[in-house]
């Protein structure tokens, strides 16, 4: 310590030159050090995305690890999307994300705007009470609300027909269990919490000022919220929207305990369902992977920002 | 001015005057009858909705883990066994309960120890301006939009006995001492662990570098100034000042620790060596399973271990918020 600290003290003169080039080795070892991890971490995916483009016959002869002899192609990609209807899975998944987005930040930024914008007895017991709720292990939960599921009647009122797929508008089973209304109520509400917590952390930052002035100007509180607050949260509405969506296309838990039958299953968990039936070998498990990380890869290369953004909005200023 | 006051300058310049409302900082607001209700219904409409489907579950579940129910007809009163479930349980009478527990607790030391220290060692050698940190956050961070199901598939690419990455890189086909990295108990595990941590350093990475950022650089510069090396800096400077942001990685390793599922139940539906208490809860009570009162037990334990984490994320919360 003491010889480094000498050195840095006396950097302020010309010794600052010098102490830079005594620490390029370590500059060295860290680059090395991350290059070396940046490759670990790549290489699971790269090597998913390679298998997926070899042909199984070129690799039943040549062995898994083997340079490519009979070319790259797209034929696992093909096999899958059709053998596995695929466009089918994907109408799913955005039946059920698509509304469970929307109606999320619509509930969880009313609940954020009465408790951030306004001072009343119980407001920080709400706000605790959501985010407690949403951080529960949703197995905690999961037999009692599947039994509600069984046991609740829902009228069935029409379908919406396109082409070979059917969407009840409620159920068609007169319950909510197996139903796309029940798969997105869940989703609804447990992630309100986390999304209540995050938008209330941010609402928190507005001046009270606006609102009360807004209120003695005469404006009824929808309009405050709607014209005036939620215009200023745009940033976290983007952001929670864009977590919100990768969290409910990536969730795999309330859609195999709450759905049934493969043909209401989002293609997450659907694609479980195909890994005894469908896959018979690993390029194909390839394929069938990739193809169901394309929304969130997509996220990943556009909504990065808003992405991050959703993920520490919850944590650093919480 | 005093809470209670009830005259106020708003009240005579408001157009549709209702009640006073006095605000914590002092300050009035005129609430009319009519935006009361609006702001109840803001309220309460999630507020009913999240105890109906959230809250209500949790204490059934304490509620069925008193009796043997199984699922079928209603809960009378010769359903009830009292604590039998539990005893049946803690005495390892149900033999994959305390392995469950215990890869539940690997788990946690596991991301606690090992995953998480890394996630804020990358934090930490990324957060200062050197070439490429954009690149490499951006690698690092990759796993994390990927769904659990995919990061599940993806490494049994790599670990699959005779068609995966690892047995055939190191030539155990070949030579026929494969290694079942998924199938063998005593290993799967730890298998298991490596897919779930590529998804979590990522994801602890992203906090904590946000968290490095809005520490005042000031802070560093004096410790340089006074002739801290940059371990000592880190340790001594920026990991005291980032308190709050360690509890919630904290908080947040142990909340996915409890609530690991996926990866188990993708690889092999939670059995021979990868046991855990969120599994053996849908395989005793859900679908054909009838041990409703038996898996709501587990449940119950579950819950009581979560609130741990729980109760520290949100007194941390509310720290927050009322300073």
């Amino acid at each position: 310590m003491s010889i480094t600290g000498a050195l840095t003290r006396s950097a302020a003169t010309g010794t600052a030159v010098i102490a830079r080039r005594r620490l390029r080795p370590a500059r060295v070892i860290l680059h090395a050090f991350l290059i070396a991890m940046a490759l670990l971490w790549i290489f699971p995916l790269f090597w998913a995305v390679y298998s997926s483009f070899r042909p199984i016959g070129d690799t039943v002869v040549h062995g898994y690890v083997s340079l490519p002899s009979g070319g790259l192609n797209l034929d696992n990609y093909k096999a899958f999307w059709t053998g596995a209807d695929l466009p089918y899975f994907y109408a799913n998944t955005l039946v059920i994300v698509v509304p469970s987005v929307i109606l999320i930040l619509l509930l969880a930024s009313m609940v954020a705007f009465a408790c951030t914008q306004f001072s009343w007895r119980f407001n920080l017991t709400v706000l605790m009470i959501f985010t407690a709720g949403n951080l529960l292990p949703p197995q905690v939960i999961i037999v009692p609300l599947y039994h509600l599921y069984l046991s609740t009647p829902i009228p069935s009122i029409s379908e919406l027909d396109i082409g070979r797929f059917a969407f009840p508008f409620f159920s068609d089973n007169n319950l909510l269990y197996d139903q796309y209304i029940g798969i997105m109520l869940i989703h609804v509400v447990f992630q309100t919490g986390f999304a209540a917590f995050v938008l209330s952390n941010y609402m928190k930052t507005i001046s009270r000022e606006i609102t009360e002035s807004a209120i003695i100007d005469g404006a009824h509180v929808l309009r405050i919220c709607w014209n005036i607050v939620l215009p200023l949260c745009r940033p976290a509405l983007a952001a929670m929207a864009t977590l919100l969506f990768t969290f409910i296309y990536n969730d795999f838990f309330w859609a195999l305990i709450l759905l049934k039958t493969g043909d209401k299953r989002p293609i997450t968990s659907a694609l479980n369902n195909l890994q005894g039936e469908f896959f018979s070998n690993n390029n194909l498990i390839a394929a069938g992977a990739l193809l169901a990380a394309v929304p969130p890869i997509l996220v990943y290369i556009f909504l990065q920002k808003q992405f991050i953004a959703g993920l520490t909005l919850g944590s650093t200023k919480g | 001015m005093a809470r209670t006051t009830s005259v106020s300058p708003a009240k005579a310049d408001s157009p549709e005057a209702g009640e006073l409302v006095a605000t914590a900082s002092g300050r009035y607001h005129v609430l009319t009858r009519y935006d009361r209700r609006v702001l109840m219904a803001m309220v309460g409409i999630p507020l009913f909705l999240d105890i109906l489907l959230i809250w209500w579950p949790t204490f059934t579940s304490l509620y069925y883990s008193l009796t043997n129910w199984d699922g079928v007809g209603d809960i009378t009163s010769q359903n009830f066994v009292g604590l039998k479930n539990y005893q049946f349980l803690l005495s390892g009478g149900y033999f994959q309960f305390w392995p469950a527990v215990e890869h539940n607790f690997i788990w946690l030391a596991w991301l606690t120890f090992v995953a998480t220290p890394l996630g804020i060692f990358f934090a930490v050698l990324l957060d200062r301006d050197i070439r490429g940190t954009r690149f490499y956050q951006s690698v690092f961070y990759l796993p994390v939009v990927l769904s659990l199901v995919v990061v599940g598939f993806i490494w049994e690419l790599q670990f699959a006995p005779t068609e995966g990455f690892i047995n055939n890189a190191f030539g155990l086909v070949k030579t026929g001492r494969i290694i079942d990295w998924l199938g063998n108990p005593h290993i799967n595990l730890f298998a298991v662990l490596v897919a779930a941590s590529w998804r979590h350093v990522g994801y602890m990475m992203v906090i904590y570098l946000a968290g490095l950022k809005s520490v005042d650089p000031t802070l560093r510069e004096a410790a340089k100034v006074d002739g801290a090396n940059e371990v000592q800096t880190f340790f001594r400077v920026v990991f005291p000042v980032m308190a709050p942001i360690n509890t919630v990685i904290v908080v947040l390793t142990a909340i996915e620790s409890l609530r690991a599922f996926d990866l188990a139940f993708i690889i092999n539906q939670g059995k021979n060596g990868l046991e855990l208490l969120s599994i053996l809860i849908t395989n005793n009570s859900i679908s054909e399973s009838t041990r409703v009162g038996f898996g709501s037990a587990i449940a119950v334990i579950l819950l009581v271990i979560s609130l741990g984490p729980i109760v520290a994320f949100l007194s941390q919360a509310m720290k927050v918020s009322r300073s």
